[in-house]
């Protein structure tokens, strides 16, 4: 069996009647009961990417950072320059340890000019509070852990907008209706509901991430999904959304983003300011691991044969082989020699074909380099593709989007 | 609630069995409409191979879903006469009609049947 029944001590979502009487199977991700699919996560997987997805995804942290000194102090904390962006305005940034290791990785959303949300993994939460009070220790602002008490719902699809939309009008829609990619506004919901909708997302779609009290959050799901019904929104559960973000070529710590990974490894040095806006050098927590790191790995991608052999940076793989690749199968090149491993990998639904994040040794991760998959004692041939693997149709006029995060 | 028919048998690794299990008669296997639910969308089925011997208890092929991966075993010993050649375009089958289109392979039993639930029991360790 593949889901297991949660155990006794699993935390409860906000929502987790309405997971209940909508027949969703549950299953115990970090510690919460959460859905893992309502119908089919297939089924589920196409709904976002044809019309609109609904996700409970209330177990994520939500840290406040607020003061005068807020803005430094999460530019001392993360590897962004998150205190640059604007009120309304959000950034995706890691949290990394001095070593350079990937603690976690978050959105920080700019509320106000001094106050900042903090949104985490949600077996990461704990963690990142902590580190996050430990590195403003030192700046006038105050670190608060608001994730019991809040809940999150992620309107994901080209229908998202018309449903969100529905939800606000007559209480800022006309604001949300204006909000480009990565901003936020607090507006009304239906009933008076206080949120604050942002265009943020998980699934490579347009969407939306509706913010609330976890007293509200039963009120705001259902008018999502009343107000989407019509035109397809459907619930859709953790295995919808880990398909749908790997077609998207997005990192999920633990698997592509671990303690043990920098972000140069993972592609991520766009999400590292190892600048400031002068040009020196800018001082941050892990800041010179990091530049080394960079260097490093800069140095393999332009000379891979000069790269050591447990080198890896991370590739994506695409095949048409009968059997997906999977976390932690090992990726060999075409002697069979052993170059790499699988971190998450199945089979893709709107693509149709088998598709793998994998580290890798840079000898091998040129787009088009021909690999293999030891999928349980077979080889499965494979070849390294760019990222995404899957990207929206735009229409006129399309949004820029860092490669990603989405 | 995943329906139990109680005709069938079934065995404690979720598979159900159709036919008198007795030496010589041919019996049809396949997965509970249970085991179905938990394993998801289905996308890959390796089945043995006409002729192969299974064995009562034992592995002898493979599921694959969207998620991951679960062992099919056997719920009888014998000889495998038929496989469900549908399964490799459509292993959605098994999660559509687990207990009609969805059948997974056809063996002719020679060993008596050992440890096999009926419905009833089955209905009771999937409660």
């Amino acid at each position: 069996m593949t889901s297991s029944p949660p155990a006794t001590a699993a935390r409860l979502s906000p929502l987790h009647e309405r997971h209940e009487a909508l027949g969703a199977a549950l299953t115990d991700f970090a510690g919460w009961s959460m859905p893992v699919r309502y119908s089919s996560e297939v089924a589920e997987h196409h709904a976002v990417r044809t019309a609109a997805g609904v996700f409970d995804v209330s177990h994520m942290g939500q840290i406040h950072v607020t003061g005068p000194g807020a803005a430094a102090a999460l530019d001392h904390a993360l590897t962004a320059r998150v205190g640059a962006v604007g009120v309304g305005r959000a950034k995706y940034a890691l949290l990394c340890a001095p070593d350079g290791g990937v603690l976690d990785d978050v959105i920080v959303y700019r509320v106000l000019a001094d106050s900042f949300l903090v949104v985490a993994n949600a077996g990461n939460a704990p963690l990142v509070a902590r580190e996050l009070a430990a590195r403003c220790a030192g700046f006038a602002c105050e670190v608060a852990d608001a994730s019991d008490g809040s809940a999150l719902i992620a309107v994901q699809g080209p229908r998202a907008r018309d449903a969100v939309l529905a939800l606000t009008r007559g209480g800022g829609d006309d604001l949300v209706a204006g909000l480009r990619y990565y901003a936020s506004a607090p507006v009304v919901a239906e009933g008076g509901i206080p949120v604050t909708v942002a265009r943020t997302g998980y699934t490579g779609e347009d969407g939306y991430e509706v913010f609330c009290s976890a007293h509200d959050a039963p009120a705001v799901w259902d008018a999502v999904l009343r107000h989407g019904g019509p035109t397809g929104a459907v619930p859709c559960g953790l295995a919808a959304r880990d398909s749908l973000r790997l077609e998207a070529g997005m990192p999920l710590y633990g698997r592509e983003l671990t303690s043990r990974t920098t972000p140069a490894e993972a592609g991520l040095g766009w999400a590292v300011a190892l600048e400031d806006s002068a040009g020196g050098p800018r001082d941050f927590v892990g800041a010179p691991a990091l530049a080394a790191a960079a260097a490093r790995v800069a140095s393999w991608r332009e000379d891979p044969t000069a790269a050591p052999a447990d080198a890896r940076v991370l590739v994506g793989l695409v095949g048409d082989g009968r059997r997906a690749a999977r976390t932690g199968y090992p990726v060999l090149d075409e002697d069979g020699a052993l170059v790499g491993e699988v971190t998450s990998g199945a089979p893709s639904p709107t693509l149709g074909r088998q598709i793998a994040l994998a580290y890798a040794h840079p000898r091998v991760a040129a787009e088009g380099t021909a690999v293999a998959v030891d999928v349980r004692g077979r080889r499965e041939e494979m070849s390294v593709c760019a990222l995404p693997f899957y990207r929206r149709p735009r229409e006129g006029g399309g949004r820029t989007e860092d490669a990603g995060h989405g | 609630m995943a329906e139990v028919p109680d005709e069938l048998m079934y065995s404690q690794e979720h598979e159900w069995v159709a036919g008198p299990v007795e030496p010589e008669s041919v019996v049809t296997v396949g997965i509970t409409e249970y085991a179905a639910a938990a394993l998801g969308d289905v996308v890959y089925v390796e089945a043995p191979q006409v002729g192969d011997t299974v064995t009562a208890g034992q592995v002898c092929g493979e599921l694959e879903s969207t998620k991951a991966v679960s062992e099919l075993y056997s719920p009888v010993t014998g000889v495998v006469v038929e496989v469900n050649g549908a399964l490799a375009d459509s292993p959605e089958l098994i999660n559509a009609d687990a207990y009609g289109e969805g059948w997974i392979l056809k063996v002719t039993v020679t060993a008596p049947a050992k440890a096999l639930l009926t419905a009833e029991q089955y209905s009771a360790i999937t409660e």
